[in-house]
Formats: structure tokens, C-alpha cells, sequence
């Protein structure tokens, strides 16, 4: 990040003094950053609501349910972890947990699930833990609410009305991801 | 159906809270106690969202971004990419709020409800921040040959950006 930041910079100034934009650069560093304490507070009630909602879903154990739900699925696309009952109940709870959005819930889920997968190839990604990091690298959120807070606060009437596109959009990715794993798989070995 | 996909936050969000009553949660202090973890959430990307936004705003006011933009719109055309969003898809596997700031950025420039507004909420909404959750899992479990899932998730991610702009076209024409 430090290296993109800096070039960035860089990288505005240069270009903004060799097209004569050199003063606009200067306000818009002002610009930038107010414009991101704005940002962050435009969206921050409808986070809250959230992040809200989906606290109340976990301790009524509805994202239990879920990740019960999700389990012959995912024994088909983690089959080497298949017998691995600890190591299936992280994966399930990850890949739900990254449904609903609940991305700080996902994280730790998700290492512990790597953790159990890495033990039986130190050093080198085995099928399944590359499987979970690209899953994990994809997002499968059914409803994106911090794009839809960002939708809101720019005076959007219907900020879900992208979700079936969303969905669409989502699927094909990870559709694509696990098909590159698949395939992958079988020219680079390990 | 658009009422349906309007109505579905609220029904989710009654159905979720019903359900949990039934099951003796303290709906209330839950929902409190989860929209202040939102809370910290916030505080936690605002100093990287200042950072980005920062240098988001000045490389946008240079003119740089309009140069690499021209110089790539050929080939972005031809995949059906408005050239617009190319900063968005450059930033998007690198760092989530940069992203974010972006994204919001254009969105507040063309409207969200604009064609190009839309595009770019659904690219943010479904693709992820692919490097930095490479690193964190691979680096937390200590695995130094991560074979092909760099390679493998760029594909998912450079699929999301075309499946995102041809998703808007074909729901809202």
C-alpha cells in the first residue's frame, strides 16, 4: 500500500504540473479528504442498521441454520476436506457468514478453516485452502449494504433495485473462480 | 417485481426480527449491540478512507487518469467496459475502501441511478479485495507456494467486471 500511495501522489503531482493542473491538484487534496469524513457518515446509519440486523440473526441462530443449509454443497467442492468434520463446520460458517455480509465474522471463521486445511501441506496451498481463499476473494454477499448506503446518501430512491444484478454478477464470478480452481488444479500440482 | 426487490430490505429485516422474538432474543439489545460493532467498523476504514480519497482526488484532478483511461479505452470498449470505470477496476482487488471511495465517487458524479452509476455499485457489490485476502490467509497460516490461487481469483475478479456491466445493461437496459 505504501508504494501505491506514494506513486499515487507522485504520480498527481508530476502529471499535474506537466498539464498545467497543478493548482486544481492542490485543492483536491483538500477535497479528498473531507469528502471522505462526508462519505463516512452518509453511509454510517445504514451500516449500523446492519450490521444491527445481522447480530439479531446470529443470536436467534437463524446463521446457524444457514450454514447447516450450505453443507452438501460445500462437500463437493472441498471433497479432500470432506471427512474433516471441524474443518467442514469453519468452512460452512465462513461461506455463510460471507452471505450475509458479516465480513468481520468471516475473517476469523475462515482462518481457522485454513488453519485445519494447512496442516496436512505446510508450506504449500493444498486444492481446498486455495478453494476457500478464492471463495473468500469473491464476494457472495447477498445484500451489498455498504454500496447501497452509498446509493442511499447520493439521494438514490431504490438503492437495492441493483440487487438482481448484483446476484447475477456474483454468481458468474464465483462460478468462474471455482472453475478456475478446478481446472487449475489439475495442470498445477503441487 | 421492482416493489418486491424495494420491499425485500424492510421483509427481511421484519422476518429476521419476528423469528427472533419467537426464539426469545432480546431483538432490541442485539440490534444495538451489532449496529455499534458497525460503528467500530467505521472508525476503523475512515483513516484509510481520508488516505485514499486524498490521493483519489488529486490523481483525478491531474489528469493522469484521463490519460491511462484513453490509452486503454480500445481494449475496454471491445470487452464492453466504459472506460470510466477503469480506476474502479484497477483499485477494487487492492484495497476495499479505496474502492469504496472510488466507487462513491462516480456514483455521485453520474447519478446512482445512472447507467454507469449502477455499474459501478454492482462491481463494488460483487467482487472482493482479492489481494489483501490472499495475504491475510495465506500469510495466517504461514504458506509461502500459493500456487494457482492468485491467478484463480483474478479470473473470478475480471469475470464480476464483465458479468457486472452486461448484468446492468440486461436489468435496466
Amino acid at each position: 500500500m505504501t508504494v501505491i500511495w506514494t506513486g499515487m501522489v507522485a504520480a498527481s503531482i508530476l502529471c499535474g504540473l506537466a498539464t498545467g493542473q497543478g493548482p486544481e491538484v492542490a485543492a483536491a487534496a483538500v477535497e479528498g479528504a473531507a469528502a471522505a469524513v462526508q462519505l463516512a457518515l452518509s453511509i454510517a446509519g445504514m451500516l449500523c442498521l446492519w450490521t444491527g440486523v445481522m447480530e439479531v440473526m446470529r443470536q436467534s441462530g437463524l446463521a446457524d441454520r444457514l450454514s447447516r443449509l450450505l453443507s452438501p454443497v460445500l462437500r463437493r467442492l472441498f471433497p479432500q476436506a470432506a471427512k474433516d468434520r471441524e474443518a467442514m463446520d469453519s468452512i460452512s460458517a465462513n461461506v455463510s457468514a460471507n452471505l450475509l455480509g458479516l465480513g468481520s465474522a468471516a475473517t476469523p471463521l475462515g482462518l481457522e478453516a485454513a488453519r485445519r486445511l494447512a496442516r496436512r501441506s505446510p508450506g504449500t496451498a493444498s486444492d481446498s485452502l486455495c478453494m476457500l481463499v478464492v471463495c473468500n476473494t469473491a464476494s457472495i454477499q447477498l445484500i451489498p449494504t455498504t454500496v447501497a448506503s452509498v446509493r442511499a446518501a447520493e439521494g438514490c430512491a431504490a438503492p437495492f433495485d441493483i440487487l438482481p444484478a448484483v446476484w447475477l454478477a456474483s454468481a458468474l464470478s464465483v462460478g468462474v473462480g471455482i472453475l478456475a480452481c478446478k481446472v487449475f488444479s489439475r495442470v498445477w500440482r503441487a | 417485481m421492482d416493489l418486491f426487490f424495494t420491499m425485500l430490505v424492510p421483509f427481511t429485516i421484519g422476518a429476521v426480527a419476528i423469528y427472533a422474538a419467537f426464539r426469545r432474543v432480546d431483538v432490541y439489545s442485539a440490534l444495538v449491540q451489532g449496529a455499534g460493532s458497525g460503528l467500530e467498523t467505521l472508525t476503523r476504514i475512515i483513516p484509510a478512507l481520508v488516505g485514499l480519497m486524498t490521493a483519489v482526488y488529486m490523481l483525478r484532478a491531474s489528469g493522469a487518469l484521463e490519460l491511462l483511461a484513453r490509452a486503454l479505452s480500445p481494449l475496454l470498449d471491445r470487452l464492453g467496459l466504459p472506460s470510466e470505470l477503469l480506476p474502479l477496476m484497477l483499485v477494487r482487488p487492492i484495497s476495499g475502501s479505496a474502492a469504496l471511495g472510488v466507487g462513491a465517487e462516480l456514483i455521485s458524479t453520474y447519478g446512482p441511478d445512472s447507467q454507469l452509476g449502477r455499474t459501478a455499485a454492482v462491481m463494488l457489490g460483487s467482487t472482493e479485495t482479492t489481494f489483501y485476502t490472499v495475504a491475510v490467509y495465506f500469510g495466517a497460516v504461514g504458506i509461502t507456494r500459493t500456487r494457482y490461487a492468485v491467478p484463480a481469483a483474478l479470473c473470478a475478479d475480471l469475470t464480476g467486471f464483465l458479468a457486472a456491466a452486461w448484468a446492468v445493461r440486461v436489468c435496466f437496459g
